[in-house]
């Protein structure tokens, strides 16, 4: 059987325009059809907001039609460019390319070397659908404003206890504005000074101190690593690999640990944060223990049919912290194949030797077959897109939407990540349980 | 151009309509321009483009609506976004009617850069075949990209393949989205592959209407006020595309009439099932607004004979509405407006302002249908450049924000009344309150005028959000932009000054 992408869960490479637009005052430029952006852009940000400085409609976009099939659309990025240039108010304009412009074989990198002298910096990034997934897109939007804009720029000193934050990927990652503002104050706490480029007010400011900073922080399984292995390489910044966002006191606790440690941090100063911390969340927790433990609704047993980043750091709470036993982890955003064996291995590494099997599938058919035949000793609880509503409700589940398609849900600014994440998903979790019969 | 069912393409309306994108100008321009046939009105290009969209979303969208449908979409990944886009909101429809979507599916070739080269048909075969047998669909549609497009995939000739082996019909969808820059087009591919794939010639003559639309009717009350004023007349509603079931489809045919919301969704469908089976098609103004519906109750009446019944049903309506309303349009008279929106909607919502004693200041068109696949003028746009008390700017806009924005920053109306997604909120950036009709029942009939006249009073009487938003946000347009005429950077355009930029 050919693969089949049943459900899809991820986007293709031109998806990584919310990358761009998560920096404050770029602008993506999109030498592709008219459809992909708006597209794209409302189906993956859902109910979490695609609007802000700008919106995929103020994209600017060569709209390409039957003509440019057929004679390129060489000229028509040019003149786009040369417009975007006097008509939007920008810091730094990414040209991103689609599918059809890179099968006719625009030359586009040498259109945008035409701009090297304009005001304000031109990069491009080939994006097309065909080439890869959103996550990758992303990858390789990060990696050419490190090759294309911050190599070029002088070289200025480190500044002391700064560290740019990786991780969360704008807009997939429903939850990334309040994700990278949590890792931002567990930062602070330890007495660095975080620094990412995604978001409000960061900005160019932002992007230019990166090559600065004492050292990247990547906190994902995945996504991003070709980034930090990029900037050592450039700038010499060493990285530390955090793989797993951390929810909840057992993962938060440790991730201050490991940060600590590599910043040099005296450990007992470390650990009295986490003391202060854990006091606060265990009060919480106290005061809630008969809703998690005594109903009618919730087993132990749970799956993720998730992103790679989500299904580690919603399994390592619910194991480490709730002491829930993981069925299989079901994880869908087509993680590159050299990466699959090492995240695998990440769910190696629960608490009393507890392990949880892994499935990379993107077909969402076979992935709730499996989730039908296996046994979760009472309502298995389902963590995942709005594809597995049905699936729940077919199975007298309970039911969280934490990635894309997140529909019937809507995401300003909260966040699982850290003490206060944690609690969080225990809220989300057990409205959940509480929506049946006890 | 007439449309003919069974021919395998149904070609974008730029060249079977002669539609356009640009234009700038007056309503009587407009006018006269149309006056010699369509043909004096012609398109303008742009030197500044900002990303549109394509008839593939909205083909794929319309057709995924269908309960018992199956979409196979032959691209790379962000093609079948649609899939993400349209997941839940159908399930909610079909739940609220309790109708069964089980057998629906999305799924995708997910084009990788070797299938660019070799192309790949035969996984397309596979996963027709893999999508067929898990759900059993009663359709399959295959969805064209730009990719399947530019590299020549024969998806006609892979049908004789599944000969004996599925049994249903299998409709390739040509919605590439380069072939048209107005997504619209999408619509007609959607309607061309029901007329030719679904549609049976009739068995007998029903009592049904066919209500091309976006919804079922579903927000608040409206499906109430439409199987009243059916029921006036002893007719019945076929709800479609959404939520409807191929079974549904295989019947048009035999309806009485049919009749759309909105002239630019299905104006395609109503002609087509007109010229093949002889279903009358409902050329009136919409059933928006006291006009658009009178005339919209009254065409409709006429085609079963039924002109008397319809006109009591009305007459107790207007007696308890229009009181009511006028009350409500004392305190809107002589506002202001900007309206944006697609022909067909834009030029109806223009009139409803009108009848209220709003001024139209600047009516933009996402794009232009001088004409449909009739050769007529649409009711709505005729209606209004013969009906309009004044001149007003008109421009055709191809969803171009910073055109608007300029626009709304000159204009500075009272509201600003819009249908797309992702539009109200710039309007909102400056202090503009903004109101997107996103409900295509919005204004049905008097009791829905009536809503819609209410909200926008209201609207524009607590300004609260528009204001305080406007405080703390910036455009992201220079300042020079601002100050250029909107159409500055039309192909052809005079520029102040293109060279200073600070």
């Amino acid at each position: 059987m050919a693969k089949i992408l049943d459900e899809p869960r991820y986007v293709c490479a031109l998806g990584a325009m919310q990358t761009v637009q998560a920096i404050s005052r770029a602008i993506p430029i999109i030498h592709a059809g008219p459809g992909c952006a708006s597209k794209l852009a409302g189906c993956i940000a859902g109910t979490t907001g695609d609007s802000g400085y700008l919106n995929p409609q103020t994209y600017p976009c060569t709209n390409i039609g039957e003509t440019e099939v057929v004679f390129g659309g060489e000229e028509k990025l040019r003149t786009i460019i040369e417009n975007s240039l006097k008509v939007m108010d920008g810091d730094l304009f990414v040209v991103l390319s689609g599918c059809t412009v890179e099968i006719v074989g625009d030359d586009i990198d040498q259109v945008v070397s035409e701009f090297r002298d304009a005001e304000k910096p031109v990069i491009s990034v080939a994006t097309a659908g065909f080439k890869g997934t959103n996550l990758e897109g992303h990858e390789w939007v990060v990696n050419g404003i490190i090759n294309q804009y911050l190599a070029r720029q002088p070289k200025k000193d480190v500044i002391k206890g700064l560290v740019n934050i990786w991780g969360p990927v704008p807009s997939y990652d429903p939850y990334w504005l309040g994700n990278i503002r949590e890792l931002e104050n567990l930062i602070r706490k330890l007495g660095l000074t975080p620094n990412s480029i995604f978001g409000e007010f960061r900005g160019i400011e932002n992007v230019d101190k990166v090559p600065q900073a004492e050292f990247n922080l990547l906190v994902s399984p995945w996504v991003g690593l070709d980034n930090v292995k990029l900037l050592e390489k450039k700038f010499g910044t060493p990285y530390l690999h955090y793989p797993t966002l951390p929810i909840g006191a057992h993962e938060t606790s440790a991730f201050l640990h490991a940060v600590g440690d590599f910043a040099g941090i005296d450990p007992k100063h470390v650990e009295a944060i986490i003391q202060k911390h854990e006091t606060e969340y265990y009060f919480y927790l106290e005061r809630s223990v008969d809703i998690f433990f005594e109903n009618r609704t919730a087993s132990k047993k749970f799956s993720t049919v998730t992103t790679a980043a989500n299904a580690l750091a919603v399994s390592k709470f619910l194991v480490n912290d709730l002491g829930l036993m993981p069925n299989t982890q079901f994880i869908t955003e087509g993680v590159p194949e050299e990466h699959q064996q090492r995240v695998a291995e990440y769910f190696n590494g629960f608490s009393y030797g507890i392990k949880a099997d892994v499935v990379f599938s993107t077909d969402g058919y076979k992935v709730h077959e499996q989730i039908e035949q296996e046994d979760f000793a009472g309502a298995p609880l389902i963590i995942g897109s709005i594809f597995e509503k049905k699936l729940a409700r077919k199975l007298d589940g309970n039911f969280v939407c934490i990635s894309v398609p997140i529909k019937e849900k809507v995401i300003l600014h909260s966040s699982y990540v850290g003490y206060h994440g944690g609690l969080k998903l225990l809220e989300d979790i057990y409205s959940s349980v509480y929506q049946s019969f006890n | 151009m007439a449309i003919n069912i069974n021919s395998k393409l149904c070609d974008s309306r730029e060249s079977r309509l002669g539609s356009i994108t640009g234009f700038s100008g007056s309503l009587n321009d407009l006018k006269q321009d149309l006056s010699c046939g369509g043909g004096c009105v012609e398109n303008k290009g742009r030197c500044f483009s900002q990303a549109s969209s394509c008839p593939s979303n909205c083909a794929l969208g319309q057709l995924s609506g269908i309960n018992d449908a199956a979409i196979v979409h032959h691209g790379p990944s962000g093609c079948a976004a649609t899939a993400i886009g349209i997941s839940s909101n159908y399930d909610l429809l079909a739940g609220a009617l309790g109708r069964d979507r089980s057998h629906f599916a999305y799924t995708c070739t997910d084009m990788k850069e070797a299938d660019t080269v070799f192309g790949s048909i035969e996984t397309l075969k596979e996963v027709i075949l893999e999508t067929y047998h898990r759900y059993h669909p009663k359709v399959i549609f295959i969805g064209a990209s730009c990719v399947s497009g530019v590299i020549g995939e024969d998806l006609e000739g892979l049908l004789d393949d599944f000969k004996g082996e599925i049994d249903i019909p299998i409709a390739p969808v040509h919605c590439e989205g380069f072939k048209s820059q107005i997504w619209a087009t999408g619509f007609d591919l959607a309607q061309h592959a029901i007329l030719k794939y679904i549609v049976k010639p009739p068995q007998k003559k029903s009592n049904k209407v066919n209500i091309y639309g976006f919804t079922q009717g579903l927000s608040w009350n409206t499906r109430s006020d439409i199987k009243q004023m059916l029921g006036a007349i002893g007719l019945e509603a076929t709800y479609l595309p959404a939520s409807a079931s191929v079974e549904e489809l295989e019947h048009l045919s035999e309806a009485v009439a049919t009749v759309t919301t909105c002239s630019t969704l299905g104006s395609y469908l109503g002609i087509g099932l007109e010229k093949a089976y002889g279903v009358p098609f409902v050329r009136s103004l919409p059933p928006h607004g006291i006009v658009g519906f009178e005339d919209y109750a009254r065409q409709l009446a006429k085609i079963v004979g039924k002109e008397a019944e319809m006109e009591a049903y009305l007459q107790k309506e207007r007696d308890f509405y229009l009181p009511k309303l006028e009350k409500v349009k004392e305190k809107l008279r002589g506002k202001r407006a900007v309206i944006a929106m697609g022909p067909g909607f834009g030029a109806n919502y223009t009139r409803i302002l009108q009848e209220f004693g709003i001024k139209i200041e600047h009516l933009l068109a996402w794009h232009l249908d001088k004409q449909y696949d009739d050769g007529k003028q649409p009711t709505a746009l005729k209606y209004l450049t013969e009906n309009s008390p004044n001149n007003f700017n008109y421009s055709v806009n191809d969803l171009q924000n910073y055109e608007f924005m300029n626009i709304l920053n000159n204009v500075k109306p009272d509201v600003f009344v819009s249908r797309h997604p992702g539009s109200t909120v710039w309007a909102m950036k400056i202090g503009v309150p903004a109101y997107c009709v996103y409900d295509e029942y919005n204004s049905f009939g008097y009791r829905g005028t009536l809503r819609f006249a209410q909200t926008l009073l209201d609207i524009i009487t607590n300004r609260s959000f528009a204001e305080n938003l406007s405080k703390h946000v910036r455009l992201p347009y220079s300042k020079w932009w601002m100050e250029q005429k909107y159409d500055a950077l039309y192909e052809g355009s005079e520029v102040k000054e293109l060279v200073d930029v600070k």
